[in-house]
């Protein structure tokens, strides 16, 4: 009701208010206004995560190259920041810290994950979303999303029980190390497996029908269709998911501190133990970790090392996606 | 040849035959064959030359395993070339394009081809199913089975009065119990036993409990008014028996002539399915190693599991308490923090946030923090919560007395900070699925946002934002990482009481008992795995629960 009409309602009773009897303008309340600056601080807490993360890492990394360690003799070392890479040891306790062997386990034993989940992975997706019916892809997904959702100890708990005796009966006993690489890359596939396929599948569903029947209309066979058509309708989300799997493989750590065994070893061999950059910061830190010894630092610098990456990989990722994605209307 | 590169070689091998029979399908179809046969000739060609170019290889380069498989492979493939060139090509002369005969075996051999990738895709959503159904088998398997027990005292072996008992425990009455404690145990024995059953001291007390009086030692429980002035150590053992049976019912007794006494032992285990399958042979294994050994079924999770202490000695005896009671301590600080600041950051870049700068930058934010690796927060969570905010977490800013800041405290803050990107965009999906007619009703009726949003949208949505926060909580209980870098105890003597305590959690104690040696602790570790999966189950069938009801009142 507008005032005008209210103010002349009130002049045709006999009344003659100086105010208008409801102000419907736009009034300021307090209680909203922190209400709402309540909330942004909630959204503003990630922000402010992020920012510990980089300077907490970032810090105490600098502190592993500027400090100086004594040793038992009273020898005096200092770690330089090309140690890291002009250097393939990793001896942390006796002030080496060559991060080679570190990031040549972890890639291999990525590597070895990828080898199982990128190809059944992407399999399992177009099988679920172009040849499964409903009710298969009904029963199906939610038994990937169970084991997607298994917590990562009972993998490793799983590698050390199945996997490495699996491997070491294929292989032999002397080969294959209780404590190795593949065994611990294998499982990981595992677990990944279900995070490609429901993304690839999320991706291909996303392709317009009328794009498969296009195809059959030219007298395609299904695989044809999907192979030549979808696949490459699909392909920045499949690349997405592949680019996150990968990520997902660098930063796992139960698996590979349970099954991939403790020491550092510079070798390619995935039947032999090694330290990756997770199994190394997990295995390291079991019990009390006396601070500002080396030790302790090097797990923020290996740390620091980690967060870069998978930042890298799920920036990328978005990037993929971003720039090639195709958009149907 | 060693192994690996013969294994190698033979998966190779595979792909070839694979290769072979869908191009060589093509091929024979377009040369006037019928593909299948093509499909025939070219896998049983892949594998057979490839493994036997591997064989000759081998001999003639002794010792260069690498270059042996990559030749084979390299046969393999040319001998698939070969096999397409030289079929005669019986289509010559017809037209380029394929009509009549020729096109249905055209068509034919590009079914088949689908076929075969078909059964492919088939088998790798088979495998993902095959590799969760034996990860659970190999969880049960480790959880039931055989068991070799034996007694450090046999109960026919038990006296009373210099007399053998005969009858099973369970027929005895209380005195023959406590006739049984008082001629079975030493004396500093039974003197624990009273310590730990019945006054229940602190383990760091006993030493100077022990020459106090019985008066003292035994104050507000009951004791014989002729022992009252007599040092606790300078009791006899029937004595010490008779305060053990004046304080304690019968079945107290029983359980303590059969865990103290009688003390039974697994000195070995087998999995099920060697349990079930070759249980004539097991019970003859133990005849002979151990001959006072009793073979029995057991259950290594229980209702005694799942209440016991730890013990880091006995896994045949240790208990999971203290791991469940840190776990849902940890979990419960974690909703509490986790829950209220990811909801409202939910509702603030849903209902608020206007397209600015800021705002796109707290939302990109969100989902590169969902995806760092969970160790990281570990990291985070050391630095910040254990170490820098110790007076806070440790709890001496409150009185009080945890050495450090490794607490119950630090570990739900990190899980917190974990699972915070997850609700947020859990929260944010429930939110953004609210129809705009709703809100722009309330706001037709003079309300305000806050009130439009606590009255009608978050209602709305609610369901929606639980679904996800459980996802998000049955995500933290799992994870063991960050646990392990804000120093979680793999072992204690004690329940963990409160936020300041030290603390170990459900994953921690699975992780350190997979890693130690003894094999009796994987059978302790798989039960442990069962009572984490089956409390994950639960809280996913309450997650699903609400989502269906959810999705019923949308529709």
């Amino acid at each position: 009701m507008d005032s005008t009409i209210i103010r002349e309602r009130a002049r045709t009773v006999g009344m003659a208010p100086q105010q208008p009897l409801l102000d419907l303008g736009k009034q300021v309340r307090p209680g909203e206004s922190v209400i709402q600056g309540f909330l942004f601080l909630c959204g503003f807490m990630t922000i402010f995560t992020t920012i510990a993360i980089i300077i907490v890492l970032g810090r105490e990394s600098l502190l592993l190259v500027n400090s100086k360690y004594i040793d038992e003799s009273g020898a005096i070392h200092s770690i330089g920041v090309l140690d890291f890479v002009n250097t393939t040891e990793w001896q942390p306790h006796r002030y080496k810290v060559g991060i080679a062997p570190l990031a040549t386990a972890t890639l291999l034993s990525s590597f070895i994950a990828m080898l199982v989940a990128l190809p059944f992975g992407l399999g399992s997706a177009i099988y679920l979303s172009e040849y499964a019916s409903p009710k298969v892809r009904n029963t199906v997904k939610p038994v990937l999303e169970v084991l997607a959702g298994v917590p990562t100890v009972v993998y490793g708990f799983f590698a050390l029980q199945f996997m490495t005796p699996l491997l070491q009966s294929a292989f032999g006993a002397n080969t294959v190390e209780i404590f190795n690489v593949a065994s611990a890359g294998m499982v990981m596939g595992i677990m990944i497996l279900p995070l490609v396929a429901s993304m690839s599948e999320d991706a291909l569903s996303a392709v317009p029908r009328s794009l498969r029947e296009a195809s059959y209309g030219l007298g395609s066979t299904r695989l044809e269709t999907t192979v030549r058509v979808v696949l490459p309708a699909a392909v920045s989300g499949i690349v997405a998911a592949f680019i996150i799997a990968i990520s997902r493989a660098i930063g796992e750590t139960m698996i590979m501190a349970i099954a991939a065994g403790a020491r550092s070893n510079f070798s390619l061999n995935p039947f032999e133990s090694a330290w990756t950059m997770t199994g190394y910061i997990a295995s390291i830190s079991g019990g009390d970790l006396a601070y500002d010894t080396l030790d302790y630092n090097s797990i923020f610098a290996v740390g620091l090392l980690l967060f870069l990456m998978t930042l890298g990989l799920n920036i990328m990722s978005r990037a993929v996606v971003a720039r090639f994605r195709e958009v149907y209307e | 040849m060693d192994r690996i590169a013969f294994v190698t070689v033979v998966f190779l091998g595979l792909i070839v035959s694979l290769n072979g029979s869908l191009s060589a399908a093509q091929a024979a179809a377009r040369k006037g064959y019928r593909p299948r046969l093509g499909a025939l000739l070219g896998a049983a060609t892949g594998l057979p030359v490839t493994v036997l170019a591997a064989l000759v290889l081998g001999t003639l380069f002794p010792g260069q395993p690498i270059l042996s498989v990559i030749g084979a492979f390299a046969a393999g493939m040319a001998a698939l070339g070969a096999l397409r060139r030289a079929l005669p090509d019986r289509a010559a002369g017809q037209d380029a394009l394929p009509n009549g005969e020729a096109l249905q075996r055209t068509i034919a051999a590009r079914h088949l081809q689908g076929a075969v990738l078909r059964s492919l895709f088939f088998l790798s959503v088979v495998l993902a199913i095959a590799m969760l159904a034996i990860l659970m088998w190999t969880v049960i398997d480790k959880t039931f089975g055989l068991t070799a027990v034996q007694y450090t005292v046999q109960p026919e072996d038990l006296v009373v009065n210099g007399e053998p008992v005969n009858r099973p425990l369970d027929e005895l009455t209380g005195t023959e119990l406590q006739e049984i404690l008082a001629d079975n145990a030493r004396v500093a024995r039974l003197r624990v036993f009273v310590l730990e059953h019945v006054t229940r001291a602190a383990e760091a007390d006993w030493p100077a409990l022990s020459g106090e009086p019985v008066s003292r030692v035994l104050k507000g429980h009951e004791y014989p008014a002729e022992l009252a002035g007599v040092a606790f150590n300078a009791l006899d053992e029937a004595q010490v028996a008779s305060l053990l049976a004046l304080n304690l019912d019968r079945d107290s007794l029983q359980e303590l002539v059969f865990d103290e006494i009688i003390q039974p032992q697994v000195v070995d285990s087998w999995p099920l399915w060697e349990s079930l399958t070759r249980r004539d042979a097991i019970a003859g294994f133990v005849a002979a190693e151990y001959p006072k050994a009793e073979v029995r079924w057991r259950s290594w999770v229980s209702w005694e599991f799942l209440t016991s202490p730890l013990d880091p000695r006995k896994p045949d005896d240790t208990g999971l308490r203290p791991a469940l009671i840190g776990s849902l301590l940890v979990i419960a600080i974690t909703i509490a923090v986790a829950f209220p600041v990811g909801v409202g950051a939910a509702i603030y870049l849903e209902e608020y946030a206007g397209d600015t700068r800021l705002n796109q930058v707290i939302q990109t934010n969100i989902s590169n923090l969902a995806g760092v690796p969970s160790i990281i927060y570990g990291i985070l969570g050391l630095a910040i919560f254990v170490r820098g905010l110790e007076a806070i977490t440790s709890g001496q800013a409150f009185g009080a007395s945890t050495a450090n800041g490794r607490t119950v405290l630090s570990a739900g803050f990190t899980l917190a900070l974990l699972i915070l990107p997850l609700i947020i965009i859990n929260a944010q999906e429930a939110i953004r699925a609210v129809p705009a007619s709703l809100r722009q009703a309330s706001y037709g009726l003079g309300a305000t946002q806050w009130q439009t949003i606590w009255h009608h949208v978050l209602p709305y949505a609610l369901p929606g934002i639980l679904t996800g926060t459980i996802l998000a909580i049955s995500r933290a209980i799992g994870e063991t990482a960050p646990l392990i870098l804000v120093g979680g105890a793999t072992y204690l003597t004690r329940d963990p009481e409160g936020p300041f305590s030290i603390f170990t959690a459900l994953p921690l104690i699975i992780y350190r008992w997979t890693t130690l040696p003894q094999d009796e602790f994987r059978n302790a570790a798989a039960a442990a795995i069962v009572v984490l999966l089956a409390l994950l189950l639960t809280l996913n069938s309450v997650a699903i629960i609400l989502r269906n009801r959810f999705s019923r009142r949308l529709s």
